[in-house]
């Protein structure tokens, strides 16, 4: 199998679907000429023109409206955002427009729709353009939201949200497109809303996604050398969220920590945690911890920032807190 | 137009006017929840313009929809049972007056947040456009739309895509109780249009006949050049902007001078001096009105409740 990059297997995904599908098309700013300020739709206005690829205003309202009302007549757009941060720019259309239409009117029609967007901090971009909002998004029903942490994963769940019939935001990690891995050539499906066990263990279940899955790999080969065997089970989609090989593994290990790189408040660390208690109270050994992103918007210094975001350091230091 | 299509043009609007009459008494007597915002005085704006569409244009509208759900074809059953919130309603009582759509009629909504809908009108037209037929989207807002962003958004997006939408601002002079031009940084609203390079023009939308025949150019327009077209219906509302409105904000002797212009009353003059049709012709229209809403009160009055099953579906396809 491949050992392809994170950004190869995106580009495959998106590929792979426009040739199988004419409906499909992208829009979004630089995504076209550009060639995508991550380079991920690097070489697609060639190949499929600008009637595929249609660049757009930096106008983000104008964007995921244009691609809601083109999903509703039966087309297939997949609308990048450049960072998830400006999503909030557009919040109306994700919460209120994409979430509900559907609902609101009896189910009259779908709304095939994908918005890809990069998230996360860690390249000193400073406080407006570097935050991990996934919960907030999560929140939502009538949404589906996907962030995936391998670039497996990554192919076979876009492939996935690209058929979907249900609007799918999809979010990427802005440190993450060089990451490797193995990846299966072609037809590739995963699908959306199912969890899944990254690493096996049988001493304490972390349970994580995207960014959280890379620190918690890392700080799993650590422990390992400790004679600690962690299990990691990868959320992979936040909402609609399969809990089932959490409470597998918990049930198994009856000791858990939740990585996430967004903010510990409000965030999917305390919904993983509650869910646990409610489903497998009988099975707490120790109280659940969270390692989190510390409580203040992301600074410029890349010291200051590093010392915000979650670490390997972190989430050892957890998980031995809930060993103790 | 054929004398036929012009009768159906009345009754079109008398069917609003009555509909929305017996509304407001159900809203009254507690049969109908939420807001509710009555389009009466504004029935030539919307009569007018879908006579002139295609059956293949798609419609899109803001909250005060339920002129545009009948002028489409939605029939006064399905508008009075969504506004009791019955499960015969056409989305299913999950919507209600402000959320009213048929994709069968081509009527897209119906929509809430107040100019929301104008970049989701772009993008009837980009599926559309990619679908690489001529359709076109006639997407009508109020004048309180034209200052928020989403309205330039949409606007500067059709024109630069060449995208194939009629955007029809429905001026009636207020957003809520706010006055034109106590919001706008202009009175006249179709100059906006003017700053995105798009053809334009201003029509009274008192006159069914009027907003017809600049609805008919406009749309000839859009769809031959495939460029946007701005057109401003200059109308009134002749109740409050919803239900519990204290109308503060404007004189009783300003309503009642616009009321004087009631598009029905225009109209039903310009038929019998025309000698398009006899009192009796109009007389029997009405009757006939009376009756299909007195119907589809009982209907509605009569469908059933959507069963609790019914919370759950349609919030995902898959």
């Amino acid at each position: 199998m491949a050992k392809i990059t994170m950004r190869e297997a995106i580009s495959q995904a998106l590929m792979e679907e426009m040739d199988r599908d004419p409906a499909v098309f992208i829009l979004g700013e630089e995504v076209g000429v550009w060639g995508g300020t991550y380079a991920v739709t690097k070489g697609f206005y060639d190949k499929y023109g600008p009637e595929r690829v249609k660049d757009t205003p930096i106008a983000e309202n104008a964007i995921l409206g244009a691609a809601i009302g083109a999903a509703m007549v039966g087309q297939r757009p997949i609308a990048e955002l450049m960072t998830i941060n400006f999503a909030f720019s557009a919040m109306d259309y994700i919460v209120n427009q994409a979430a509900k239409l559907r609902y609101m009117f009896g189910g009259q029609f779908t709304l095939p729709l994908v918005i890809r967007a990069v998230g996360g901090g860690g390249r000193q971009l400073g406080a407006t353009h570097s935050q991990t909002p996934d919960a907030i998004f999560a929140h939502f029903p009538g949404l589906k939201v996907v962030s995936p942490g391998t670039p497996a994963d990554a192919k076979g769940l876009l492939k996935s949200a690209i058929r979907s019939n249900d609007p799918i935001l999809f979010i990427e990690h802005a440190t993450m497109y060089q990451v490797r891995g193995e990846v299966p050539e072609g037809e590739y499906l995963i699908p959306i809303g199912k969890s899944k066990v990254q690493r096996e263990g049988s001493d304490l279940t972390i349970v994580t996604y995207c960014k959280g899955l890379e620190l918690s790999m890392k700080a799993a080969d650590e422990l390992a050398k400790e004679g600690i065997q962690a299990e990691i089970v990868d959320l992979r989609t936040l909402r609609p969220l399969d809990m089932e090989p959490v409470i597998e593994s918990f049930k198994k290990t009856n000791r858990a920590i939740v990585v996430e790189e967004g903010w510990k408040s409000y965030g999917v660390g305390a919904e993983v945690v509650s869910r646990i208690y409610e489903e497998a109270f009988d099975y707490v050994d120790a109280p659940i911890l969270r390692v989190a992103q510390k409580e203040v918007p992301l600074p410029y210094n890349r010291t200051l920032e590093q010392a915000a975001l979650p670490q390997v350091p972190d989430i050892i230091a957890a998980a031995k807190e809930v060993l103790k | 137009m054929k004398k036929e299509q012009l009768l159906d043009l009345y009754y079109q609007m008398v069917l609003i006017r009555r509909v929305e009459e017996r509304g407001a008494e159900l809203y009254q007597a507690g049969k109908i929840g939420g807001f509710m915002h009555l389009y009466i005085g504004q029935e030539a704006v919307s009569t007018g313009l879908i006579a002139a569409r295609e059956p293949r244009d798609r419609v899109i509208t803001a909250y005060r929809d339920h002129g545009v759900a009948l002028n489409c074809g939605i029939s006064a059953n399905e508008v009075m049972a969504e506004l009791l919130g019955k499960a015969t309603g056409m989305s299913k009582g999950k919507g209600g007056s402000m959320h009213m759509a048929s994709v069968e009629k081509n009527m897209w909504g119906g929509h809430a947040i107040v100019g929301g809908h104008i970049p989701i009108a772009a993008g009837l037209a980009l599926g559309d456009q990619y679908a690489k037929n001529d359709n076109i989207t006639i997407c009508m807002f109020g004048d309180g739309a034209t200052n928020i962003g989403y309205f330039h958004e949409g606007l500067n997006l059709s024109k630069v895509w060449g995208l194939r939408v009629l955007w029809v601002c429905e001026n009636n002079q207020y957003g809520m109780g706010t006055a034109v031009e106590r919001a706008s940084a202009v009175d006249e609203i179709r100059q906006k249009a003017e700053g995105y390079g798009m053809k334009n023009a201003a029509v009274n939308g008192m006159d069914v006949m009027a907003v017809y025949e600049a609805a008919k150019e406009a749309i000839d327009y859009v769809r031959k050049e495939s460029q946007p077209y701005f057109l401003e219906v200059n109308t009134y509302r002749f109740r409050g902007h919803s239900m519990g409105d204290p109308e503060r904000y404007r004189k009783a002797e300003e309503v009642k001078q616009w009321q004087e212009n009631d598009p029905i009353g225009i109209f039903n003059k310009y038929l019998l001096d025309k000698k398009i049709a006899t009192r009796k012709a109009l007389d029997e229209i009405e009757a006939r009105v009376e009756e299909e809403v007195a119907k589809a009160v009982e209907f509605a009055e009569t469908s059933p409740e959507p069963a609790l099953e019914e919370l759950f579906t349609d919030v995902y396809a898959e």
